[in-house]
């Protein structure tokens, strides 16, 4: 066990691109769920019918071979560019194509919270707001959506939850992250028992503190629609 | 694209198409098994049994599948216990070690979307049954379970589509599931669209599989709560 104190260095490097790539992750999926959303709602047909294409094709598709399928598409597409403009070859790194593959892929489900929450709040709530004298932006921003993220909240907590589990996949095509750091310095120790056990702990630590923040963020965005004495 | 090859290697993708059902189904019937006496405990908030449960449930739905599957494929080997013990000639299989952890997985998800479902049982449902005099073991044999279950039908069809997608991870421990089989046929042919895209079209078609089978239960067991 005392293989565990050595490598500590190394699996808290691995913990951080765990954490970062969840995070950087997150942020993409947060934003393809708003544009998603938007385009569900959108009056136009035809933005109707793509974003539900891809939503449905996205949540029908494994995770792993999502990110396999962008591993090798992506530099494919990056020979092509490197090519193209006469520059050395680039090598698409597993952090970028894992992230991009896991926001995109996460987007999708943000999409369904969203729109849910966008259409849980009462229509007359913004016309309430135009009626003051709001203009658009105002309206957005001072009314309409902190009551989106507050209905978004609990289903944007489910999918970070599954998102963050979802990164141990990149290991998969060599990143270095918890995962994959704990699997390596098993193999060089012939301790894998131990170090998977401390990749457990990790991920309950992210666990429990996402939980801890998530609260503390409902019970912010409940302001007003709780009694306090 | 080489789609001739493709043809030409069907066996392999079924072969595939297989184990990804049988691996699946298989954890999820005994994650079932697993799941609907934890839920019953959890309900009843019994003293010891609960909170360990409860700490089970955490664990498992805190850390990713990928991990659960290791500790059982790489981690036990570490130690001559279990090595030289009977356990071994099964946690030596790869397959053996994925249905373990993936029916154990399944399990945690499962008690809490039926712990949920028996604990939204309408009062007046258990109130009647009391009345007539059923003992508590009745109450739940002929009324809390088979209420929960139907209920809780939604959200298992979520569990299995998730548990399916999950087994892709098993091409990574040598099983030739879906993924595996691609695997296998890229490194074969130095390809990389045709086998994965084939592979996602498979899952997807399996996805809506089992989506359809779980709308026709819903039809079946859920009429009742439908709105006419």
């Amino acid at each position: 066990m005392d293989q565990l104190v050595a490598y500590l260095p190394l699996l808290l490097r691995g913990f951080g691109i765990t954490v970062s790539m969840a995070l950087l992750a997150f942020v993409l999926a947060c934003v393809m769920g708003s544009l998603g959303a938007w385009g569900q709602l959108s009056k136009w047909r035809a933005v109707r019918w793509l974003v539900m294409a891809y939503t449905t094709v996205v949540r029908g598709v494994p995770d792993l071979v999502m990110i396999l399928i962008f591993y090798f598409k992506m530099q494919a597409l990056m020979n092509l560019v490197t090519n193209a403009a006469g520059w050395e070859r680039v090598d698409v790194s597993p952090f970028v194509s894992g992230t991009v593959t896991i926001g995109l892929l996460y987007g999708a489900y943000l999409t369904e919270t969203f729109r849910g929450a966008a259409l849980a709040v009462d229509v007359g709530q913004g016309e309430a707001a135009t009626a003051l004298g709001l203009k658009p932006m105002q309206r957005l921003r001072l009314v309409t959506l902190p009551q989106i993220v507050r209905q978004a909240l609990p289903g944007t907590m489910n999918v970070w939850m599954v998102l963050t589990k979802s990164t141990a996949v990149v290991s998969i095509i060599g990143l270095s992250d918890l995962v994959g750091v704990a699997v390596d310095a098993g193999r060089s120790t012939r301790e894998f028992f131990w170090f998977l056990m401390a990749a457990f702990l990790g991920y309950l630590l992210i666990t429990w503190v996402s939980q801890l923040i998530f609260n503390r963020m409902e019970q912010r965005f409940d302001r007003g629609f709780t009694a306090t004495l | 694209m080489r789609y001739d090859l493709l043809i030409e290697r069907w066996p392999l993708f079924a072969e595939g198409v297989w184990t990804t059902v049988q691996l699946t189904a298989l954890s999820v019937a005994i994650g079932f098994c697993i799941a609907l006496p934890f839920a019953i405990l959890r309900s009843r908030r019994t003293p010891v049994a609960s909170p360990l449960i409860a700490g089970y449930v955490y664990a498992i739905r805190g850390t990713p599948l990928l991990v659960q599957l290791y500790v059982f494929y790489y981690g036990l080997s570490q130690f001559d216990v279990i090595r030289d013990s009977f356990a071994w000639s099964y946690l030596r299989e790869p397959w053996w070690c994925a249905l373990i952890a993936f029916s154990l997985n399944s399990g945690a998800y499962a008690t809490e979307i039926i712990r949920g479902a028996i604990e939204r049982t309408p009062k007046g449902q258990i109130e009647a049954a009391k009345a007539l005099g059923l003992r508590t073991w009745q109450v739940y044999a002929l009324i809390v379970v088979p209420s929960a279950l139907r209920r809780a039908i939604p959200q298992y069809g979520n569990e299995v589509v998730f548990m399916m997608h999950g087994s892709a991870i098993v091409s990574v421990i040598t099983i030739t599931d879906i993924l595996g089989a691609a695997r296998e046929f890229n490194g074969r042919y130095y390809v990389s669209d045709e086998g994965f895209l084939t592979a996602a079209v498979l899952y997807g078609l399996l996805t809506l599989l089992i989506v359809l089978i779980f709308r026709a239960l819903e039809g079946k067991f859920l009429k009742h709560l439908r709105m006419r």
